[in-house]
């Protein structure tokens, strides 16, 4: 008989089927991007491995895996080397609580659903800075360094707007548990898109800089800072750095589509509860593709005009939404 | 009130450029792609592409060149070396006195300008559209009889739509 409690032993399949679908998406998203890019600027994209490009992601690991790994004569051995484990660690940390869809008993499909289930999340992405950050101190390169660093600034500028433009949410729903949120949406039939349409826009802009998406991706801007923060990382450690950069990019698009968008609420899922993690799954697909469909249209933010943007834009804005929603919510009452 | 009204002015003109080049990538998702599948689907060249040379036959298997290296004297480039000798009667090469015994081009000095063509009395040397010439040797690339006398299907268009086909009876349109 086994020594761990069954509790424990379901917690961990859970678990790791949901990395493993989740570093699936990871593999299929980088190739969906890499075909997305190429169509918009006229190319094909990759279309060698397999049919139409699928195979891919598999021979990306193999190389990735096959290459050599160097390490930096000067570079700060254990820290260099538990970087890159501490971004992807941080970047899954987040799944545990995103509620996929609805069980047709009403109970959300997810690991766990805790009451401060958005303060989890963010808190995640807040420590997910200490993998680049130290990936860039530990490297012992003026490019890694530099990159750690717009990337600690960014972040911290960039995280107050988004800490910000998530309390109108949750203020409307009244709870911080995610799937409080998706079924306050659920039960008022609106998405808070529509009301908290500046919010929603503020979110999906303060997400682009925190998972350093273009048109804020100074911390790996190729043309001044070689590749940024992972630019002495190769091989494996390298690839654990795009693996965490991509499941952020999974994250933020399924908080949007939770906090905004109505999680798995869609047509027929009244009658067919199962049917939400498909519309979440589809809504988060979308937002993945407009994420992508920003970075071919827009150039990079000079880095003085991102900290303006940043401060003196984003973070008044919001602000002034939280005053509002505030105000409004106090008007309205207890509903 | 001033700082409000700019306020949103700049907003509304960041908007407007941030719509106008989504609309314009979104444009170019759904435009016929520029890059050619290329060894998979065939590359779309001009009908009188100049490429690879061929030295053609009659349909009786008779070589055309009769060795006169007047393609020779014509090449800017002296990438042409032929050697003519004397047909024997009981097995002629070609239908005339002579034949082109040895012939060679040297492809890496080829500049393919198509004069060898215009020199040519009989029309035996053309210049086909193939053009995927990369090999591993300079040796290789100087493209002896054994490489230049051949009638592929591929080079057979180029056989059919030449001037030849007016001038020569016995080359089928």
């Amino acid at each position: 008989m086994s020594h761990f409690p069954d509790w424990a032993i379901i917690l961990a399949v859970k678990s790791g089927v949901l990395i493993f679908i989740v570093v699936t998406a990871f593999a299929y998203l980088m190739l969906l991007e890499r075909k997305m890019l190429g169509w918009f600027q006229l190319r094909l994209g990759p279309t060698w491995c397999g049919p139409w490009g699928l195979m891919q992601p598999a021979a990306d690991a193999i190389k990735l895996v096959l290459k050599e790994d160097l390490t930096p004569a000067g570079a700060d051995l254990f820290i260099y080397k538990i970087a890159p484990a501490l971004a992807v660690l941080t970047a899954l940390l987040a799944y545990a609580v995103i509620p996929f869809g609805w069980l047709p008993d009403g109970t959300p499909i997810a690991i766990a659903s805790p009451n401060v289930g958005i303060l989890f999340v963010l808190a995640a992405g807040a420590v997910g800075v200490y993998g680049i950050a130290l990936g860039g101190w530990a490297s012992q390169s003026k490019w890694s360094l530099l990159g750690g660093i717009r990337s600690t600034a960014q972040l911290i500028s960039y995280e107050l707007a988004m800490g910000l433009s998530i309390i109108p949410v949750v203020m409307l729903a009244g709870t911080t548990s995610l799937a409080g949120i998706v079924a306050a949406q659920s039960a008022h039939h609106l998405w808070y898109i529509i009301p908290l349409f500046i919010p929603a826009w503020i979110y999906g802009v303060t997400a682009l800089a925190e998972t350093n998406r273009a048109p804020f991706d100074l911390p790996e801007a190729e043309t001044e800072l070689v590749a940024g923060f992972h630019t002495e990382y190769s091989s494996l450690r390298f690839g654990t750095f795009f693996v965490a950069e991509y499941i952020n990019m999974i994250t933020v698009s399924a908080i949007r589509t939770l906090l905004f968008f109505g999680g798995g609420d869609g047509p027929w899922v009244a009658q067919f509860p199962l049917l939400t993690v498909v519309w979440f799954l589809v809504k988060v697909g979308i937002m993945l593709f407009i994420m992508i469909w920003w970075r071919a249209t827009l150039p990079r933010l000079r880095y003085d005009r991102l900290m303006t943007f940043g401060w003196k834009f984003l973070l008044p804005t919001s602000v002034a939404c939280v005053i509002i929603v505030a105000g409004v919510v106090a008007a309205m009452g207890n509903r | 009130m001033s700082f409000i009204v700019n306020g949103l002015r700049f907003v509304a003109n960041a908007a407007t450029g941030l719509v106008i080049g989504m609309v314009t990538t979104m444009k170019y998702l759904w435009t016929k792609k520029a890059t050619i599948d290329y060894p998979r689907k065939p590359f779309p060249h001009a009908e009188r592409f100049r490429g690879v040379h061929e030295l053609r036959k009659y349909d009786d298997g008779l070589e055309r060149c009769i060795g006169c290296e007047l393609c020779a004297v014509a090449c800017p480039a002296n990438a042409i070396t032929v050697i003519g000798a004397e047909n024997d009667p009981a097995a002629p090469v070609s239908p005339g006195e002579r034949y082109g015994y040895r012939y060679e081009i040297d492809m890496l000095r080829c500049i393919f300008c198509g004069w060898c063509e215009e020199a040519c009395p009989t029309d035996a040397i053309v210049l086909t559209p193939r053009f995927d010439l990369a090999d591993f040797t300079r040796q290789r690339l100087v493209y002896g009889k054994d490489k230049l006398v051949v009638r592929d299907p591929f080079t057979q268009h180029m056989a059919n739509t030449e001037s030849a086909v007016e001038t020569d009876p016995g080359v089928a349109p």
